[in-house]
């Protein structure tokens, strides 16, 4: 038992600290919020001169080893900068191929995954018609589905990988309240899907992967506004005090590094629980979800609040923070829904 | 980063479980699972005894003072099988846990051969002598007197809210030493024998009825001149320093204690139909969560312990647990509905849930409020301002 990053881990987390900060700054960022919510330059930079695109996926196929808390790492230093990022298309798609693909599956994807030729989404499908291969209907809410080439879908019955240029494929992008990360809905009319060989294993992967990127990235994002309000709030006067000497006002900074404090230990326990197979994952990571998705969210509207009139500007980046961690309350399920998993898990079913 | 625990310590495990189980369900029954700190003092004396006799009552010490040099992996675990075998709250907490541990740090060798064998062993039960009337979240305020008469240290004064000081030995006191010194300046660390003429304990009733906590009052009390730490005047840096050890490895044993309460509050909501209603799910997942987050927090700030750099999983430890009881209170109560307002018999004495939801309200007090742990977590914690202060 060590609960506190190796070496090596610490290393990671500062190289990628660094890269995005200097490179996921507030100009770029809004840059790809004018466009389809990714920075390719910034993209590329990630997979290839920073290499770090294929944390926890196999080296034989281009990925770089390593498990979920280094993968963490990664999510919670891009979440920090709301980088606009097809992280969590990496986070899950690509995560189902290598736990559920075969190996020709993984051979053609993994490597244009890693290296950052490709982008891919997913969701799930549970509305769909599906008629052994053939995928009929529109899926709703994919994160950066427009900008996506490859999906991978998971159904009640299985798991699916859809190409973008595949018949019957045809998307419509909507303009997103987080521009950083735009949701669109892939209409499917007959499609003639590729089955992932091990559909249990691809959806167990892609909702670890999801619910962790998810959870670390709120975390980032949490600890970034309350880093930004600490400095504001050391810098502004009124009444002739620096604001952050207000009780009323520092003791909701407390507030904050408080849950914090348990969102960090909540996703590195989900991160050390998957990767060790414990028998805690499942309740470990509903767990993360939830209790960093409302963390964050708290924390944000704290920013605003705390900014006064600036905080609610366009120019200011703290709505950045605010719709992504709105968004994050409800990607992969909301909070009552991982809430009640827990409860089913420590108290059984409620039926 | 790792959770799981290697082979050794899994054999360490099922050692402290089995010694810990064959004496709880043998000569020990009568005090298993015993609630509280009041009740059966005796027995539990002579449980500490025993706990000492095989090494088990201070592990994380060094072996020449009754410890295993136990690693911090092994010291949560003795925590976790104690409290899974239903091992009583130990007698001798503040002397274990507080005074000494400050004594191995600071004390000379002389006090170490005179006190540590003795908590070790459980035969000097300790108090802490701290708060006073006017000296709550404002500590230093302190006023008690000490004065050097000779040989001796002179101490008048009064502290408050001294949990256990009614079976005490020993009390560990911050007293003013300096004659019109204020604030954190001239104070100074004793250690004081409790059975003597002028110290007089008179026990406080709480809301739970129950009685705890004291006022402990010295009149002239006395103490050798050597029984000091640190220097004369450098008390506070002491005291300080030995509130730093309240959030030690204990802190996974009172989970165990917390995770019983969570566990009895399943069961209630299980036998009374209330298992299946949506919104007390959402409460008692949220208080799984918080308590799950407890451990890994606890864990991580052991992990961390040797580290200089300020840690927020410390920082921010009390604060977290002081209002998830509070909070899981509250939702016992609620579980329980009315038949937690009435008593078992005729007598004011509450079972295990009323009588934590109660004392719960205690919890976000003791130990510094949740206020003052916010000006703590700010100020240290995120570098903010201090309040200015309305007497300098």
């Amino acid at each position: 038992m060590e609960f506190a990053f190796t070496d090596e881990q610490a290393m990671i987390a500062e190289t990628v600290q660094a890269f995005f900060k200097d490179n996921a700054t507030s100009e770029r960022t809004r840059a790809a919020m004018e466009a389809d919510g990714i920075d390719r330059e910034l993209w590329t930079a990630f997979c290839t001169e920073l290499g770090l695109a294929g944390v926890g996926l196999p080296e034989d196929f281009g990925g770089a080893g390593l498990g979920m808390v280094e993968f963490a790492i990664v999510a919670e230093a891009a979440g920090a900068q709301v980088a606009a990022l097809p992280l969590l298309g990496l986070a899950t798609a690509a995560r189902a191929i290598a736990a559920g693909g075969s190996e020709e599956q993984k051979a053609q994807w993994l490597p244009r995954l890693v290296s950052g030729e490709a982008i891919a989404a997913s969701q799930g499908i549970h509305g769909l018609t599906v008629v052994d291969n053939t995928l009929t209907g529109d899926v709703q809410f994919v994160p950066h589905g427009a900008s996506a080439d490859l999906f991978v879908f998971i159904g009640n019955d299985g798991a699916w990988i859809v190409r973008k240029d595949m018949p019957g494929v045809s998307v419509a992008s909507h303009t997103t309240m987080d521009q950083t990360r735009p949701l669109a809905t892939v209409s499917l009319a007959g499609v003639e899907a590729e089955p992932l060989a091990d559909a249990a294993a691809a959806h167990h992967a892609l909702q670890a992967g999801a619910w962790i990127c998810l959870a670390a990235e709120a975390l980032g994002g949490a600890q970034e506004t309350l880093d930004r309000t600490v400095a504001y709030s050391l810098e502004r006067v009124q009444f002739g005090r620096q604001i952050g000497s207000y009780q009323a006002y520092k003791h909701r900074l407390a507030d904050m590094m408080v849950d914090i404090e348990q969102a960090r230990s909540a996703v590195y326990w989900a991160a050390c629980a998957v990767d060790e197979g414990s028998d805690e994952a499942q309740l470990a990571l509903h767990s993360a979800k939830s209790f960093c998705a409302d963390t964050y969210f708290m924390c944000a509207g704290n920013m605003i609040q705390l900014h006064g009139g600036i905080g609610f500007t366009w120019e200011h980046d703290a709505h950045l923070f605010f719709k992504r961690a709105r968004s994050i309350l409800s990607m992969y399920g909301n909070g009552d829904w991982h809430r009640e998993q827990v409860a089913a898990l420590i108290m059984g079913e409620a039926a | 980063m790792k959770l799981g625990f290697s082979q050794a310590e899994e054999e360490f495990r099922a050692e402290c479980a089995e010694w810990l189980q064959s004496q709880l369900n043998g000569d020990f029954a009568d005090i298993k699972g015993l609630p509280g700190m009041n009740s059966m003092i005796e027995r539990r004396k002579d449980w500490e005894q025993r706990l000492a006799e095989n090494r088990w009552s201070v592990i994380g010490w060094p072996e020449e003072w009754g410890g295993r040099n136990a690693t911090i992996a092994q010291q949560v675990i003795f925590a976790e099988e104690y409290a899974r075998a239903g091992g009583p709250n130990r007698a001798n907490h503040i002397g274990v846990e507080l005074a000494g541990p400050t004594i191995l740090a600071f004390g000379t060798e002389e006090q170490k051969a005179k006190f540590l064998p003795g908590i070790a062993n459980g035969t000097q039960i300790w108090c802490q002598g701290y708060s006073e009337p006017n000296a709550g979240s404002d500590l230093a305020n302190v006023r008690t007197k000490a004065r050097l008469e000779g040989d001796e240290w002179v101490v008048n004064g009064q502290k408050v809210w001294t949990s256990l000081a009614h079976y005490s030995d020993w009390i560990f006191v911050v007293a003013r030493s300096e004659e019109g010194s204020k604030g954190p300046k001239g104070l100074t660390f004793l250690m004081m024998d409790m059975h003597q003429p002028g110290v007089e304990v008179r026990p406080i009733k709480q809301i739970n009825g129950d009685a705890e906590f004291n006022e402990t009052f010295f009149e002239d009390a006395r103490c050798p001149a050597d029984s000091l730490i640190g220097t004369p005047g450098d008390g506070w840096r002491v005291a300080m320093g030995l509130l730093a050890f309240e959030r030690g490895v204990s802190t996974l044993g009172q989970q165990m204690g917390f995770r019983n309460e969570l566990d009895a509050i399943i069961e209630a909501a299980k036998a009374n139909g209330l298992a299946k209603d949506a919104v007390v799910r959402q409460r008692i997942a949220k208080a799984e969560i918080g308590l799950r987050l407890m451990r890994y927090g606890a864990l991580r700030m052991l992990s961390n312990a040797d580290t200089a750099q300020i840690d927020g999983a410390a920082l921010t430890y009390k604060i977290q647990w002081a209002t998830w009881r509070r909070d899981l209170g509250e939702l016992a109560m609620d579980v329980l509905g009315q038949a937690g307002e009435i008593a078992e018999g005729e007598e004011y004495e509450w079972s295990a849930l009323p009588n934590m939801f109660l004392f719960g309200r205690s919890d976000t007090i003791y130990g510094g409020t949740n206020q003052i742990q916010r000006n703590i977590i700010a100020e240290r914690g995120l570098g903010l301002p201090r309040e200015p202060r309305g007497d300098k």
